[in-house]
């Protein structure tokens, strides 16, 4: 964790309309020198507007964005100490591996010995072979390419790194290994990052702080863990991955029911300000069969369908008159021992539950 | 044994694309590679003679030298060079706005620009001499608005330049087009995002990107106008002879069919050569980043 002090990057009030359509809508964030902060969203909630503001390829219609105070809307892109890796990477197709890690000191009309030897360092320090340099950037493969393309963005030395979704492309195996590459390499740098991507899962793994947006607006900042324990809404807890939700409203001091149904459920959340909401309960803490028999919050349901999700199965409760069925999961190695059409119980403990109002 | 060897024989027949390039192909020999060596042939025959059985001679080479023909080879040479460097100029910010800019507007100004090839280039060129003429449509109305008569426009060498310029213009303008389209926008906005001003966009990125555009366009405008005959002979009346000129008159003027054919044998090695090193020079798989 960074500490946090004084903000490096200071936005307030960034909107950015195109004719009647607003893509960000007054946002405010701070962030700070040395951290990596993720913007996660869906494909249309704006992201990609906002970070090309950040970088300068876009104008935004209001509000200001400073870094270490100074006002920075008007300053273009290429006047702007900051610096972004592409989705598409936007390597030069007609320059070598090392022409493109150099390209920003050959604009800056640096000599040619010292940029060959800063080269030479960034691609150690980004385990590219030395004799790549005038390797054709065509020839490389794709974690090559984004190496190459991180590289180049080094050797600009911005004051903060963009990152447009760099790793969408990739498959999973390398996309999970450069993740935690970049990691490493912001942790040897010490410089800011901002990422941006739709994946929370990828955010999660990287990021020091997160800020999730939809509809131009940003719904929650926090830590991995924050936005995980207590998020903030529905369509955060559900932007994590797969959960189970229920409209509920206040029965008791800590018991809920299930909105226009009889079931009640027991909570440890603190239900003083609460009327009606959503319970959300994770898969991975629900529980079947024998070790759900003694818990608190029961129900009775019928399986219907179990997928292997790898590490873990999960299951599919149909329960009379809820739409959804309840998913459970359990570690592959210690599976439900009934069958498929089995009538069981599933249940979960009291803390385990998350309640947002909206 | 006998039978798959008879397939055998015939089997190259059946594969895919052989029998549909067949019309093509035998259309190409007969009307093109036969005429081409039956030039290279004539070539090589005694002088002002019209029968290929006889013994081969140089000298039509030897007499081009003598007769001061490199005159004609120079002309052609420098309007080609100067239409093409002229076109550059002035097609580059055209093809950059029909590329980038104009959006919807585009295929107005393709239409605009096309649109006159359909007129026999002549009929096009006939249509300058009136413009460019003494008392002519120019003149005309000078004198008439600030009554000063600019004439002696017709009949000299940058007459036929802007003819050349007017009518090969597509011919460098399209592939232009096309070569500054195949320019990513994320590659110059990733450019302009490590500190590059527009000129240094247009040097390190637009430029090299979209020379494939470059090198079609202008090697497709220099072998033509290597090759024209109308403008020099309607813009420019007697004030230069292009080698297309000089070529023409042998076929049939002077009816000295060899001399004709060794001038264009010689004319079709000078464009020949400068394409294959213009070509080797300027690697395009590499720019195109297929390698």
């Amino acid at each position: 964790m960074v500490e946090l002090s004084e903000p490096f990057l200071e936005l307030s009030g960034i909107t950015k309309r195109f004719g009647s359509f607003v893509a960000v809508d007054d946002v405010n964030l701070e962030i700070t020198e040395g951290e990596f902060f993720t913007l996660v969203g869906p494909s249309g909630s704006g992201k990609t507007t906002m970070i090309r503001m950040l970088v300068g390829m876009d104008q935004p219609s209001d509000g200001e964005m400073r870094l270490q105070g100074r006002v920075m809307n008007d300053l273009p892109a290429n006047k702007r100490p900051t610096c972004m890796v592409f989705q598409s990477l936007a390597l030069f197709p007609h320059k070598s591996v090392g022409e493109n890690i150099e390209f920003s000191m050959k604009i800056a009309g640096k000599d040619k010995a010292k940029r060959r030897a800063r080269v030479d360092q960034l691609m150690e320090q980004l385990r590219l072979p030395l004799s790549y340099y005038d390797k054709s950037v065509t020839q490389c493969s794709g974690g090559e390419r984004q190496r190459i393309a991180l590289a180049r963005a080094l050797a600009f030395d911005p004051q903060i790194l963009f990152f447009d979704e760099p790793l969408s492309a990739l498959d999973f195996r390398l996309r999970k290994a450069l993740e935690k590459e970049l990691k490493d390499i912001h942790r040897e740098t010490g410089k800011t990052f901002v990422y941006i991507t739709h994946s929370l899962e990828e955010a999660m793994v990287m990021s020091d702080r997160i800020a999730i947006m939809r509809k131009g607006r940003i719904v929650q900042v926090g830590t991995p863990h924050e936005i995980y324990n207590t998020p903030k809404n529905k369509f955060v807890a559900q932007f994590m991955g797969e959960v189970n939700t229920l409209s509920v409203e206040k029965a008791g001091e800590n018991t809920l029911k299930v909105t226009g149904f009889d079931e009640i459920f027991t909570v440890t959340n603190d239900l003083s300000d609460f009327t009606t909401g959503f319970l959300i309960i994770r898969p991975e803490v629900m529980k079947i069969g024998k070790s759900a028999a003694g818990m608190k919050n029961k129900i009775k349901g019928i399986t219907f369908n179990d997928y292997a999700l790898g590490s873990r199965v999960q299951y599919q409760i149909r329960i009379d008159h809820f739409d959804e069925p309840w998913l459970v999961e359990r570690l592959q190695d210690e599976p439900y021992e009934g069958r498929r059409g089995d009538t069981v119980d599933i249940g979960w403990r009291p803390e385990d539950s998350i309640l947002v109002s909206s | 044994m006998a039978k798959p060897s008879q397939s055998d024989k015939i089997s190259w027949l059946k594969q895919p694309g052989v029998l549909a390039a067949l019309p093509a192909s035998l259309f190409l020999i007969i009307g093109f590679a036969g005429p081409l060596l039956l030039v290279v042939g004539y070539s090589f025959m005694p002088s002002k003679t019209f029968s290929l059985l006889q013994a081969p001679t140089f000298e039509n080479y030897t007499s081009i030298i003598s007769d001061s023909y490199y005159i004609s080879f120079f002309w052609s040479l420098a309007m080609a060079l100067t239409t093409v460097v002229l076109l550059f100029i002035i097609c580059y910010p055209i093809a950059y706005g029909m590329a980038r800019l104009f959006n919807r507007w585009a295929n107005l100004v393709t239409a605009l620009i096309a649109i006159p090839i359909l007129i026999s280039e002549n009929i096009r060129l006939f249509g300058w001499v009136l413009i460019l003429l003494k008392n002519g449509i120019f003149d005309g109305s000078m004198q008439s608005l600030f009554d000063m008569s600019i004439s002696g426009l017709l009949f000299t060498v940058p007459a036929i330049i802007l003819g050349l310029v007017y009518v090969y213009l597509p011919f460098t303008l399209f592939p232009l087009v096309i070569g500054i389209s195949m320019v990513p926008e994320a590659l110059k906005e990733a450019a302009s995002d490590l500190g590059a001003t527009r000129w240094q966009i247009f040097r390190e990125i637009e430029l090299p990107l979209s020379m494939p555009g470059l090198m079609i366009g202008g090697i497709l405008t220099f072998v033509l106008v290597l090759g024209s005959l109308a403008e020099a002979k309607i813009l420019g009346g007697q004030a230069i002879v292009m080698i297309a000129d000089d070529i023409e008159s042998s076929f049939t003027f002077a009816q000295n069919w060899p001399k004709g054919s060794a001038l264009s044998v010689l004319l079709i090695a000078l464009s020949g050569t400068i394409v294959f090193f213009l070509f080797k020079r300027v690697d395009l798989d590499r720019v195109i980043g297929r390698r």
